[in-house]
């Protein structure tokens, strides 16, 4: 097991009062193995992967949980151990990558700087390893001197994945990474990510609310709504038959294209606010399965078939969340 | 002929050589630049018009700068007494102290680049540092480096100036230069500042910040970059200012006193009745055009040169 996070919770400290913006995340990553992350805008999608980097905003906190990387604690390692641990073995690959680039330095210099700042290597010997970056992304090795102006969208974003893989890392964070892009870019660079997944051994997380993008290049998806998991299984299996609701809402609302001319569907109603989240389970709300229970109880993430996660009240063997609230405030 | 074995090898680079052949290709650039802007060709000829007249001043002025042309005792009058007009001799006159103005006005393109310069690169330099540091560290180092520079703004310096001169009356070049860049980098300051905050919030920077890179890392190589091509212009417009607060500061009669600048001759110009009627007005005009297109030149040159740095702004 690459990453095991467990019972991650984080908040955000705002002048209208504290955000839970993550609360309870549990989930795992094989090696070589790609995660999709799928939810709503402000869900916790983003939050949760900058926590994996310890890169929260100044307000945002770990409250509790755990993030074990190869059997070491991320929540717990010190600033200096987490810093070399960045770039090294777990890189992200930014969303935006029209401005996550210094207009005034070349592009050559950019991708060299994680590697001069992590390895002890000569600018030379950075520099060669930038060529070799910039052509397994598909670029050519003379434009490193080239400045971001004079590269496309496409391309740009090409240079960010290098950028992410300039360390050799064995855990790539990819937040939005085609978001911004037109179609056919999109599928170019998911091909791209496809390959040098497959290439590198690498283990991904990719985040997106688009989950067409997940469907092709992740095994496993994680459906998050409002700081919470709510379903967890292979990408097949939550596609075809979801077990959660909101799942089945979010599969529902993508049309298909084989399927009769109809208006997708949406879910009624609106995310809730995490500064004062719903009681019981955060969904119930907007879901039509609701009932008593829902609004009292909170559902855990727990096995409803095998291999198959997900954190509904429907399913019998789903049981409630205890004590988590007493835990935090024990800390 | 025929089969012989060709040995590819590599060429091995120094990182020193390296980074010399990317400066002097980067230099060839600015000059390509350079030469398709009319701008800055003509900015480039009033400099390098002055700078030659600077460096070649012990040959080009038939004079030294306080040498004594008159001899009061024993001269033609209108051609060698002090306060002579324009003539084949001293095309410019001469002085109330009998020193050729010609020559004068050529040994004062000396001070004036020299002040100029030196003290923008003081001013520059400290303005910089502090809009930097100020802009990037916020808080309360910005706090107590912005109300510092508050001070320094609200000292009216051309008052204190006026009572420095009045109570000294000379100055060494040191002196001259210090004075000025130490007086003028607040405004520097606060315009590099306000680029910072603008340019560290922008994403690359917080990417920057996510790879691991230091506070000095990200200062140096991301911000000060991007606030490159500021600094450079204000430096230019420094220098023009530097330029002008030397002549005024010798108009004022604050100068040095083994050597003349165009402020030191127009002062003199003045004491010696240039403006009045009949007076030799080329005392004044010559000087002061001088100036006038010394610190022109500067501006054009600073601005041409800002658009072909800022990758931004360059044509494609």
């Amino acid at each position: 097991m690459l990453l095991e996070v467990k019972d991650l919770v984080i908040e955000y400290t705002t002048q209208s009062g504290t955000v839970h913006a993550v609360d309870g995340v549990s989930f795992n990553l094989d090696e070589g193995e790609a995660l999709g992350l799928a939810g709503e805008s402000g869900c916790g999608k983003t939050t949760t992967a900058l926590a994996l980097m310890r890169l929260l905003p100044y307000n945002g906190r770990i409250v509790s949980g755990s993030i074990l990387f190869r059997g070491r604690d991320l929540v717990k390692v010190s600033d200096t151990r987490i810093r070399k641990i960045r770039w090294k073995d777990i890189s992200i690959i930014f969303q935006g990558a029209m401005n996550s680039l210094n207009p005034v330095r070349n592009i050559g210099q950019q991708i060299a700087e994680p590697i001069v700042l992590h390895e002890a290597v000569e600018e030379q010997e950075a520099m060669r390893r930038v060529g070799e970056l910039l052509e397994l992304v598909g670029i050519n090795r003379e434009r490193m001197r080239d400045y971001p102006h004079e590269f496309s969208g496409g391309m740009r974003q090409r240079v960010m994945i290098a950028m992410a893989l300039a360390c050799n890392p064995k855990l790539v964070i990819a937040d939005e990474p085609v978001t911004a892009l037109d179609v056919m870019i999109q599928a170019q660079i998911l091909e791209l990510l496809e390959r040098l997944r497959k290439e590198l051994h690498l283990s991904m997380i990719l985040i997106s609310h688009d989950l067409s993008v997940m469907a092709e290049t992740c095994e496993k998806v994680a459906i998050m709504y409002g700081g919470k998991m709510m379903e967890i299984g292979t990408t097949v299996d939550v596609f075809t038959d979801a077990k959660h609701p909101y799942t089945q809402g979010l599969v529902a609302a993508f049309p298909d294209i084989r399927g009769p001319r109809t208006m997708p569907a949406s879910i009624p109603g609106d995310v809730p606010s995490l500064i004062n989240p719903p009681t019981g389970c955060v969904f119930h709300p907007r879901c039509k399965f609701a009932f008593d229970r829902c609004t009292t109880a909170e559902p855990a993430l727990a096995e409803v078939t095998p291999g198959r996660q997900a954190a509904c009240f429907l399913y019998p063997e789903v049981p409630e969340v205890v004590l988590r609230t007493e835990t935090v405030a024990a800390r | 002929m025929g089969a012989t074995e060709v040995v590819v090898r590599p060429r091995v680079v120094s990182p020193f050589q390296a980074s010399l052949r990317v400066a002097l290709r980067r230099m060839q650039v600015v000059w390509v630049g350079i030469r398709h802007s009319r701008t800055a060709m003509v900015g480039l000829a009033i400099l390098v018009l002055f700078i030659g007249m600077a460096v070649f001043a012990p040959w080009l002025a038939p004079y030294g700068p306080i040498d004594r042309v008159a001899d009061t005792s024993n001269c033609v009058p209108n051609i060698s007494c002090p306060l002579s007009p324009p003539s084949a001799q001293h095309p410019l006159g001469i002085s109330e102290e009998g020193s050729d103005i010609y020559s004068q006005v050529i040994w004062g393109s000396q001070i004036s680049l020299i002040v100029g310069i030196f003290s923008a690169m003081v001013a520059s330099v400290l303005g910089t540092a502090v809009g930097l540091v100020s802009g990037y560290m916020g808080g309360w180092v910005d706090e107590v480096m912005m109300r510092f520079n508050d001070v320094v703004l609200s000292v009216p310096w051309l008052v204190l100036m006026i009572i420095v001169a009045a109570r000294i009356g000379t100055i060494d070049l040191l002196g001259l230069i210090l004075v000025i860049g130490l007086t003028g980098w607040s405004i520097t300051a606060r315009v590099i500042r306000a680029q910072v905050l603008s340019v560290k919030e922008r994403l690359f920077v917080e990417r920057a910040r996510m790879i691991g890179s230091s506070r000095s890392h990200i200062l140096l190589r991301h911000i000060f970059p991007n606030a490159f091509p500021l600094i450079f212009a204000n430096t230019i417009l420094t220098v023009a200012v530097s330029i002008l607060s030397e002549a005024v500061l010798a108009f004022l009669g604050l100068s040095i006193y083994n050597t003349v600048s165009w402020g030191k001759v127009i002062n003199q110009a003045i004491g010696g009745g240039a403006l009045v009627i009949g007076g030799n007005v080329w005392w004044v005009i010559v000087p002061g055009l001088c100036l006038v297109f010394l610190v022109f030149g500067f501006y054009l040159f600073g601005f041409a040169l800002d658009e072909i740095l800022n990758p931004r702004l360059r044509r494609r």
